[in-house]
């Protein structure tokens, strides 16, 4: 289908951009790189009243890369990222997950600030980041705020992002060298949006160490018990597979089938098991 | 109405679009560009892709509007380009299509993988033209034909 009719603004700056947003008088909605949106507003599951086009704003395009993080603008694409086209502070996790993510032709144009704002529950940059233990920076009318990533997507398509602020950045603190990695993203076939998505960082220089399951019907799923686990360096299959399954009872809210739980567990093993390997 | 200015198959183009408007709608019904398919309308098919600043995209997830001051290449542009020939060529040879719905997609999109040297093998090509939907071929001879323009072309 065709998108209904809607205004157009492309701001020349941030500032101008909140303006636009927080005086609207209509559904306004920040587009970015729209791979979601213009879908959303093609099927009409969307239709807002205007349109602020983000994409161009310089001041959400740049990349910061300091000692301990890397903050990146919102406006980064998945290809900038898949392709190492801005510094990567998580060993190579990062590109490895933009790589995966949809197809070339969606990751050309779609932003990690726009995965981060819609946050779709079975995305991968939400969970991700809340793995990585990165910040999200917001703008608004009364200026900048930092939150979690981990806090920041608090549903399934729900944030704490205010109806006046727009995400400005994310910034990632930096894997030290001795990190490890675990990334798996079970779907059928290559690019689709995952059945099961689980990430382990084993950081033990930094003493951070995260499991965590995305698709998971709702906001990213820490895992406490294998979390721990990972840690403490531990490498028993046996006591990682109580820990998974311990940590799947607690989310009973998230209402799992078997077929569901079973997959997130697999993932969730499977990563930590990458991690130790 | 938003003016809008955009270079498309190397022309510079001028016009007044509604910004409802889809890049895809532009170049087929502004600009008389039919090559440009549309499929699902959702960024699934993969139909529609074209260039926009020389880096596929779906121009049914893109606003015309948002193509101000872009280059757009179409499956009839391509004037100058070493690999597009090359992979008609193959297609042709290896019969990779029946209804041909997909193929000015299809092409581009195996274009961008050559460029990128993500056509090196049988999985890569598979994997990297996930996102181009064929009803009819079931793929294997599209495979063969990028693989074999790939081969071509780094000789």
């Amino acid at each position: 289908m065709k998108a209904g009719a809607v205004d157009y603004i492309r701001p020349r700056s941030l500032t101008e951009a909140i303006g636009l947003l927080s005086g609207a008088e209509v559904e306004a909605r920040v587009i970015a790189g729209g791979q979601s949106l213009v879908a959303m507003m093609n099927l009409r599951v969307a239709a807002p009243g205007l349109l602020i086009d983000i994409a161009r704003l310089p001041e959400l395009a740049g990349v910061e890369d300091e000692a301990e993080a890397v903050t990146l603008g919102a406006c980064v694409t998945h290809a900038a990222i898949e392709d190492g086209r801005v510094a990567d502070p998580s060993r190579g996790l990062m590109p490895r997950v933009a790589a995966s993510l949809g197809y070339r032709a969606i990751r050309t144009r779609g932003t990690i600030g726009g995965s981060l704002a819609l946050s779709d529950p079975a995305a991968e940059w939400p969970a991700v980041l809340a793995a990585l233990d990165a910040e999200v920076i917001l703008s608004g009318p009364n200026g900048r705020r930092s939150l979690k990533c981990a806090e920041f997507t608090t549903g399934i398509f729900e944030t704490k992002l205010a109806a006046d602020e727009i995400i400005e950045g994310v910034r990632i603190p930096k894997l030290s060298a001795s990190a490890r990695w675990g990334y798996l993203k079970l779907c059928r076939k290559s690019g689709e949006f995952a059945g099961a998505l689980a990430i382990a960082i084993a950081d033990l220089g930094r003493s951070h160490s995260r499991v965590v399951l995305g698709a998971a019907n709702g906001a990213p799923l820490v895992l406490g018990d294998a979390s721990r686990l990972v840690g403490e360096g531990g490498r028993d299959r046996e006591a990682l597979r109580v820990a998974v399954s311990a940590d799947l009872d607690r989310a009973s809210d998230r209402h799992f089938d078997e077929f569901q739980r079973n997959l997130h567990a697999v993932a969730a093993m499977r990563v930590v098991q990458q991690v130790m390997a | 109405m938003t003016a809008i200015r955009l270079r498309v198959n190397g022309a510079a183009v001028a016009d007044d679009v509604p910004p409802r408007l889809s890049l895809a709608d532009f170049l087929r019904e502004r600009r008389n560009l039919t090559g440009t398919h549309l499929g699902c309308e959702h960024g699934v098919c993969g139909a529609c892709t074209v260039l926009v600043d020389n880096e596929p995209a779906r121009s049914c997830l893109m606003l015309a509007v948002a193509c101000d001051d872009r280059a757009v290449e179409t499956i009839e542009g391509f004037a100058d380009d070493p690999i597009i020939p090359a992979l008609r060529r193959k297609f042709h040879q290896h019969h990779a299509l029946q209804c041909g719905y997909c193929t000015p997609a299809m092409l581009i999109t195996a274009r961008d993988l050559i460029r990128r040297e993500r056509a090196g093998s049988e999985g890569e090509i598979r994997d990297g033209l996930a996102g181009n939907i064929c009803r009819c071929t079931g793929y294997t001879n599209i495979v063969t034909a990028i693989a074999e323009a790939a081969k071509e072309l780094a000789t």
